[in-house]
């Protein structure tokens, strides 16, 4: 750990006004918290909202696991977790099992969470309903109202449009029967993951300056007809790599005469089993 | 049987201006009430603070549901005002842009109040939508077409299926002729005209259109400067008119 | 039984834009009709005939006096109704057949007659359709809305309208003005049977040889000449 700064980059007074936000999140399940986003050393679009979360709740006893787009060894990921172990010193891993604390951009790992594991989510626009209705006001008051008629017109307007909802990522849900979420931007795929998972969900926008949670086997509906419902979508290919079948994969464009295979997203997950 | 709506002594003043002045009026099932007057006079007023949408200084409104239950709008929390607005009412805005969503279908325009009423069924929802298009005389093979694609009058049929998608117990409107072209007019009324009738439907319109008053509604309301200063039967206040000024409204109107 | 009896009835109508002269039409007007009666109002033209009959139907209001009408059982002074009420008498009790058919856009005139009707939709339209055909309206009209109707036509789907729904108590402004004999005739019968049904029937006719078939008696309105 270098020295010159607070454990975990942050400083106390930050940290206690994020712990203050948290506990709120966690109450109301899928409800955004307002919180004061400080600057943080990196871009917004970056994690800056997941980073705070993660300092707050960061001790000297944790083992951190970055992930960008479900791999390890991205940029993102590599520049976060090396940005913790020098800022806090705690230890970081790419074993999704090991790991107290897992940092993420877009993806869900696919081994299950266990109770006891924080997944934090890097949150571009916490707002669900941003793109029909501007007005920060009203959407305040669609939430306290529940009032997502709107929402259902959006998926409404897909299936008339393309047959079917469109929506392979940011697909929006339902958390706790109450508040519309954002899933950030995590493929459809992964959001049955989020019901009733065992460990605790916590969602940091910076830029918004929001803060959500779910918590621990809580109820996460996608939103869905009855007669369209919800299917979370997977490329019909096993992994190139590990073979897998299950896993959500990546299209790699492997050179520029056409070739490409699919692979998993989840690094450490195809590592395993390779 | 009870009123739907009833409101008493209402005062609403915009600095020294008295935009409702010691008002009372009631609506009962099934009753289409126009309330007239010039531009100014307090009758827009009048149903914005009797559809909860502005508050008035003093006087009372009260709103009985289907379960008999009395709801005080003046009172209402937003919420409540809320519920009511997609479930038993519904508002008729003389501009239909004021009303649409611009971007979206017209079945997801319809579809909304459905969708907003708990409805999760997408067939039901666009089949709905569709006999609805139809019954405001709009070609239901253009239900994915958006609002923008539309004629005024078209846009304004496409806002009365929306509002009366949902089945609603009362309906506000505000002057849902003004601003279409004449001959466009007369079949818009004549839609509202049969819809009000097959539907049972409590209608409290707000006209400053005397003949359309005389087609759609049973009891008129002859507003000026804040107060009511004539109200009963349409063919009555029409036709004999008391009030010099309900004299002056109906004389200055040419007839066809 | 006494089906209609108005009480010292007056109307005068107060012209505020001509500088608020009153101008008196009715005054004292004591009518009584009875079930199975058909009276006629008579008096020379402008003495209130059509007055006192919009004045029934409360089409105006009066001035002063009682219009006592048998409504669900009893008598009941409409003169003092509120518009609800009034709309509800006019729903079940009372019918007015005006000399000119108010049309309404774009409805069938089978659709107009069978409207005021209750009950079953499918009988009233059977029942609207034979009183058209009894009027001589010949089928291929009945699904047309009567805006482009000739007047004797637009009369008659008013005429049926008026019969159709069974009034206890009905009231006939010129019904036969603008018929030929044919359908005049038809039209006696109507009343005819009306009154033999119970029906009170109230009647301006100009045309003297019908009035003298159809009517018990004359009603005299006498025409008032000073201003007060």
């Amino acid at each position: 750990m270098i020295a010159g700064y607070n454990f975990g980059y942050l400083d106390e007074a930050t940290k206690r006004m994020i712990r203050r936000a948290l506990p709120k999140a966690v109450a109301i399940p899928g409800h955004q918290i307002p919180f004061g986003a400080r600057e943080m050393p990196l871009p917004y679009g970056w994690g800056t909202g997941g980073i705070q979360v993660t300092a707050s709740i960061l001790g000297p006893d944790d083992v951190l696991k970055v992930i960008d787009q479900g791999a390890d060894d991205t940029t993102n990921a590599v520049s976060i977790r090396r940005f913790f172990h020098r800022v806090a010193g705690v230890a970081t891993t790419e074993r999704t099992a090991e790991a107290t604390i897992i940092q993420t951009r877009h993806r869900i790992p696919e081994t299950p969470l266990r109770a006891g594991q924080i997944l934090v989510y890097q949150v571009p626009m916490p707002e669900p309903l941003f793109k029909l209705e501007p007005r920060v006001a009203e959407t305040t008051r669609l939430h306290a109202l529940a009032d997502y008629g709107l929402m259902q017109v959006k998926l409404y307007e897909d299936i008339a449009a393309q047959g079917e909802v469109a929506t392979s990522y940011n697909h929006p849900v339902m958390v706790n029967h109450r508040y519309l979420m954002s899933p950030s931007p995590i493929p459809a795929f992964d959001n049955p993951k989020m019901h009733r998972n065992a460990g605790l969900q916590l969602f940091g926008a910076g830029r918004e300056k929001r803060i959500y949670a779910v918590p621990p086997w809580t109820d996460v509906r996608s939103l869905d007809f009855e007669d369209h419902p919800f299917r979370p979508v997977r490329a019909p290919h096993a992994c190139a790599l590990c073979g897998s079948e299950e896993s959500y994969l990546d299209e790699v464009i492997t050179d520029d005469a056409g070739g490409r295979m699919h692979v998993c997203s989840d690094t450490h997950y195809c590592g395993g089993r390779q | 049987m009870s009123p739907l709506l009833q409101a008493q002594g209402l005062h609403l003043r915009f600095g020294a201006v008295r935009a409702l002045d010691d008002v009372a009026i009631e609506i009962w099932p099934g009753e289409v009430v126009a309330i007239v007057g010039e531009s100014g006079s307090g009758k827009s007023s009048l149903l914005r603070v009797l559809a909860g949408q502005a508050r008035a200084d003093a006087g009372q409104v009260l709103y009985r549901d289907a379960a008999g239950a009395e709801h005080s709008i003046l009172d209402a929390s937003d919420a409540a005002l809320r519920r009511l607005m997609r479930a038993d009412w519904g508002f008729v805005h003389q501009n239909a842009r004021d009303a649409l969503r611009m971007e979206v279908s017209a079945g997801g325009n319809v579809g909304e109040r459905l969708m907003a009423a708990g409805q999760r069924h997408y067939g039901d929802i666009r089949a709905q939508a569709a006999r609805w298009l139809e019954r405001v005389e709009m070609d239901p093979a253009r239900i994915d077409e958006t609002p923008r694609n539309f004629s005024g009058g078209m846009q304004q049929r496409l806002q009365i299926a929306r509002t009366l998608v949902t089945n609603p117990r009362l309906v506000f409107m505000d002057e849902p002729t003004g601003g279409l072209d004449v001959s466009v007019q007369a079949r818009l009324l004549d839609l509202i005209r049969g819809l009000v009738a097959d539907l049972d439907l409590a209608v409290l319109l707000v006209t400053h259109d005397i003949a359309a008053a005389r087609l759609l509604a049973h009891r008129i309301v002859v507003m000026r400067a804040g107060r009511v200063v004539e109200h009963g039967l349409t063919d009555r206040v029409l036709d004999d008119p008391q009030h010099p000024y309900t004299q002056l409204l109906v004389s200055s109107v040419l007839a066809a | 039984m006494i089906m209609l009896r108005t009480q010292g009835l007056s109307k005068d109508f107060r012209l505020h834009l001509q500088g608020g002269i009153t101008i008196p039409v009715l005054r004292d007007v004591e009518l009584t009709v009875r079930a199975g009666e058909c009276v006629a109002l008579a008096g020379p033209s402008g003495a209130g005939k059509s007055t006192l009959m919009r004045c029934l139907y409360g089409n105006y209001g009066v001035g002063g006096g009682a219009i006592w009408l048998r409504h669900q059982g009893a008598m009941f002074d409409i003169a003092a109704a509120d518009a609800r009420t009034m709309r509800e008498v006019r729903g079940q009790t009372l019918g007015y057949v005006s000399q000119f058919l108010r049309v309404i856009p774009r409805i069938a005139a089978l659709d107009i007659v069978a409207e005021p009707m209750r009950g079953d939709r499918a009988d009233a339209r059977a029942r609207a359709a034979a009183l058209l055909t009894r009027l001589n309206m010949p089928q291929r009209l009945h699904g047309l809305p009567p805006a482009t109707f000739s007047g004797g036509e637009q009369q008659r789907v008013n005429l049926a309208r008026g019969f159709a729904a069974q009034y206890p108590v009905l009231l006939l402004d010129e019904p036969t003005a603008s018929l030929d004999a044919a359908n005049a005739e038809v039209v006696i019968g109507l009343i005819e049977e009306a009154k033999a049904a119970g029906a009170a029937i109230i009647g301006i006719f100009h045309d003297a040889p019908v009035r003298d078939r159809v009517a018990d008696r004359l009603f005299e309105v006498q025409p008032i000449y000073e201003a007060v």
